[in-house]
């Protein structure tokens, strides 16, 4: 991503009154922002999107990644059909999320005075994502440990997982002071975009999940298709980084 | 202290479709006109690319395009015994910023208001008597007609390049259109677009239970089009990337594709980004706008004389900034006096998913916003009401605007929500599932309303706008019959199973319903009920219009772009033929 993009989606939000960020001022002085007398273009000005990179967490700790890896396996399991949550990736996808601006709910209204809300008035957690999933897991795999003779989470067998993943949708689990039922909305919405968003952003590996729907992916011209009445799509799946087929095996 | 900036002699303030006809307008006039726009600058090379746009997650769950609830957001509550609360990430509804507001990211469903919408008071007295009428529903008639209105809805589908097919020309119907709209006076300026399996087989059924279907009148083209601004739009190329999204093919009419390339090039124009207006300042005498105050990115605040102030941002914000620069009477629901904020409404959109056999092969991902067939048969006043215990309807509609897999939520009754069993029903419905939609009117109600909440603040210090909304018992009575005649339409199908998805019966800000938002700073013939005359003018500002669908006293059962781009259109032609010639009120109180 070129740097001067940053500064052109540059926002005054709440709490920071004042600033944007200094890339701003790099690109857009303040009179950069009329514009008069023709259509504006400037080269390398694509609004594009930043991919994941390297393999590895940076957000999650050891333990952290452990249960993340086992309650999302459980919510998306392998199978005859295809690939789990866990082979194609989703605990690295919610890993990245949550240390960029999702994590840290940089777009949300943040401020209190904070209140429980009825179920219609929707999300009303002072924490943000990043601090949900650290609290969260923290008190599932004390809750655990206290209950199920020392273990954690990711030890327990698929059985016992699964009751403690109903029990947090059904909002029943005690997790001293974190909202189960939050929390739980939160991971499975996670888990599934990690398992069907573009592979450029850590999960569905090698478009896997597209390939088990049948979904043909970033595609953007359908004109031949429109008018085969159903007759299945033959051409394979593709991303916006491309296909793993045009990467040279190494 | 703000710094005041030369006078124009005409802001615009929001510079999404309103902005950009009216612009356009007044600057033919010869006005030198500036538009102040609180986000950036978009364009479709640089900020839509086909080369990335097909991305689920950044644009649909990571909201790219839309505001930020972090600088402005409503507070929400269903009714008055409650407490409202802020809603702190977007759901129900999905705003835009930037230039070409939320009309980047819409499907492009493209429908004209019935005549009954515009007379629905006196037309609902007429045929049902007063009585029909509940006491708690403010029904209005909005000081137009369909009459007045129907040369501006030609402007803006032949602007807008819409494919469809006209079902009643001059009177004359016409086969294969819908046969309940009101006459127009030319047919559309493409052909509808070419149906997929899923819609034709809706199709199919409709007419085989006696409905009316036709294709839905779009704003993706059909065809390569050139508007009569000589600007060219591209044939769509069904990728399903629509609503949520912004077009990357030229293919999809927003301001961007229609106006902004002849707009930005003259020299009586000037966009200003970055410059979100935080109040409209009034003279000593409250009856004259002299300025806006407006905040650049860098908290730089900036005082703005013009002549003639035109409002056109999100409704939300209409309403909000008229609250906050304490223009008008705010409204009350205890006695129902005040105008500012009232018939607030919105839109109720129960659904049926069809499961079909699995040799009906869908491929769910070609599609468009607007690919689809409508059945007209049970909206407006289109069928009798007698008995019925409500009012109004709404069109039922087989879309195929997407297959995109994080969205879809097509499984089966009594699928667990997740784990193996969710997976296996998901898998294996993908590719021969469906759904059938509502587009519910919502009449407005006297405890449906907008004004300033007392705790929750925005960005810039001002209070936050409280939304108070629930359905209420007409919306909830429709809907009853609706799923009955959707559910009809879905066995018509032959379908191996189908899933009815209700809404309510509380109004529930968290799943993404419509941007269908109305209301609150609405029009008609009687300031004593509205906020703005016919011609959308203040009537207590004269100076100073206010656009967009704010400005409906009630919603209807459709879509409401065609509406606002007809509305303007009429509102710049008054400007232009009327108001430049003599300043003033255009319509006596």
């Amino acid at each position: 991503m070129p740097d001067n993009r940053l500064g052109r989606r540059g926002f005054l939000t709440a709490g920071v009154a004042a600033g944007a960020t200094a890339a701003t001022a790099a690109l857009d002085s303040a009179e950069a922002h009329t514009y008069q007398g023709k259509v504006p273009w400037a080269p390398h000005a694509a609004d594009v999107p930043e991919p994941v990179r390297g393999n590895t967490y940076v957000f999650f700790t050891a333990d952290e990644a452990a249960f993340v890896e086992a309650a999302t396996e459980r919510l998306i399991p392998k199978d005859d059909l295809g690939p789990g949550a866990r082979d194609v990736g989703v605990p690295l996808f919610i890993d990245h999320q949550l240390d960029g601006a999702y994590g840290r709910a940089a777009r949300w209204y943040m401020q209190g005075p904070w209140a429980k809300g009825t179920p219609t008035q929707g999300f009303q957690s002072r924490m943000n994502p990043a601090e949900l999933y650290r609290a969260a897991i923290k008190a599932i795999d004390a809750h655990v440990k206290a209950t199920q003779g020392g273990k954690n989470f990711a030890a327990l067998t698929a059985g016992e997982q699964d009751r403690l993943l109903t029990d947090m949708e059904a909002g029943t689990l005690d997790l001293q002071g974190v909202d189960a039922k939050t929390f739980f909305g939160v991971l499975w919405q996670n888990t599934k975009e990690g398992m069907f968003s573009d592979p450029m952003y850590g999960g569905n590996k090698d478009m896997a999940a597209w390939t088990m729907l049948g979904y043909p992916g970033a595609r953007y011209d359908y004109t031949d298709w429109v008018g085969k009445q159903g007759v299945r799509y033959t051409l394979p799946p593709v991303g916006i980084m491309g296909r793993p087929a045009w990467t040279p095996k190494s | 202290m703000a710094q005041k900036r030369p006078s124009v002699d005409a802001l615009m303030i929001g510079f999404g479709w309103t902005g950009a006809i009216i612009c356009q307008e007044l600057t033919d006039a010869g006005l030198n006109v500036l538009a102040l726009e609180r986000g950036n600058w978009r364009d479709t090379p640089t900020d839509f690319s086909p080369a990335f746009i097909q991305d689920e997650l950044r644009y649909r769950y990571r909201d790219h395009l839309f505001e930020e609830p972090a600088r402005d957001t409503v507070t929400f509550r269903n009714n008055r015994d409650e407490t409202a609360l802020p809603m702190r990430e977007l759901g129900s509804f999905l705003p835009g910023t930037g230039v070409g507001g939320s009309g980047i990211h819409w499907n492009g469903q493209v429908f004209r208001f019935l005549p009954y919408d515009f007379q629905i008071r006196t037309q609902t007295i007429a045929r049902y008597g007063a009585q029909a009428i509940p006491n708690d529903m403010p029904l209005q008639d909005w000081g137009v007609t369909y009459q007045d209105l129907e040369p501006y809805y030609n402007t803006f589908e032949y602007i807008a390049g819409i494919s469809g097919q006209a079902g009643n020309l001059n009177g004359q119907k016409t086969a294969g259109g819908n046969p309940f709209e009101g006459p127009r006076s030319k047919p559309y300026p493409n052909p509808p677009m070419t149906q997929t399996l899923g819609p034709l087989l809706f199709a199919k059924a409709a007419q085989e239970v006696g409905a009316h279907p036709f294709p839905c009148p779009s704003a993706n083209m059909s065809r390569a089009y050139t508007n009569p601004l000589g600007v060219q739009m591209a044939p769509c190329t069904y990728c399903g990337f629509c609503e949520k999204y912004a077009c990357g093919n030229y293919s999809k009419a927003s301001a961007q594709t229609t106006i902004i390339p002849v707009l930005m090039r003259k020299d009586n124009f000037t966009l200003k980004t970055q410059a979100e207006v935080t109040k409209i300042n009034l003279d000593s005498t409250g009856k004259r706008a002299v300025s806006v105050t407006y905040v650049d990115a860098q908290g730089n605040e900036y005082e703005q004389p013009a002549e003639l102030i035109v409002l056109g941002a999100f409704i939300t914000h209409n309403v909000h900034l008229l609250l906050s620069s304490g223009i008008g009477t705010p409204y009350d629901p205890s006695t129902g006096k005040g105008t500012l904020g009232k018939n607030y409404a919105y839109q109720l959109t129960p659904g049926v998913d069809v499961f079909m056999p699995e040799d009906k092969i869908l491929n769910p991902f070609v599609g468009a916003g607007a690919l689809g067939v409508i059945v007209d048969d049970w909206n407006g006043d289109n069928f009798d009401h007698t008995g019925l215990g409500f009012l109004h309807g709404g069109y039922i509609a087989a879309y195929m605007t997407n297959g995109r897999p994080i969205e879809t939520e097509l499984v089966p009754e009594g699928t667990p929500k997740w784990g193996a069993k969710w997976k296996q029903a998901f898998v294996k419905n993908y590719l021969t599932s469906m759904s059938l939609g509502l587009m519910e009117a919502v009449l407005p109600n006297r405890e449906n309303y907008l004004d300033l909440d007392p705790t929750y603040r925005d960005a810039y210090g001002r209070r936050l706008m409280r939304m108070t909304f629930d359905f209420r018992q007409n919306e909830l009575k429709m809907q009853d019959f609706q799923m009955g005649k959707m559910t009809q339409l879905a066995q018509a199908m032959k379908p191996r199973e189908i899933k009815q998805n209700k809404r309510g019966p509380h109004y529930d800000i968290v799943p993404y319903q419509s941007t269908h938002n109305t209301g609150g700073a609405i029009m008609g013939a009687n300031p004593a009920d509205s906020v703005v005359n016919r011609y959308l003018q203040h009537w207590d500002v004269s100076n100073l219009f206010v656009v967009g669908a704010s400005a409906f006293p009630h919603n209807s059962g459709y879509n409401p772009t065609d509406t606002v781009g007809a509305l303007t259109y009429w509102a710049a032609d008054a400007i232009r033929k009327q108001y430049l010639k003599s300043p003033g009120p255009l319509v006596q109180a």
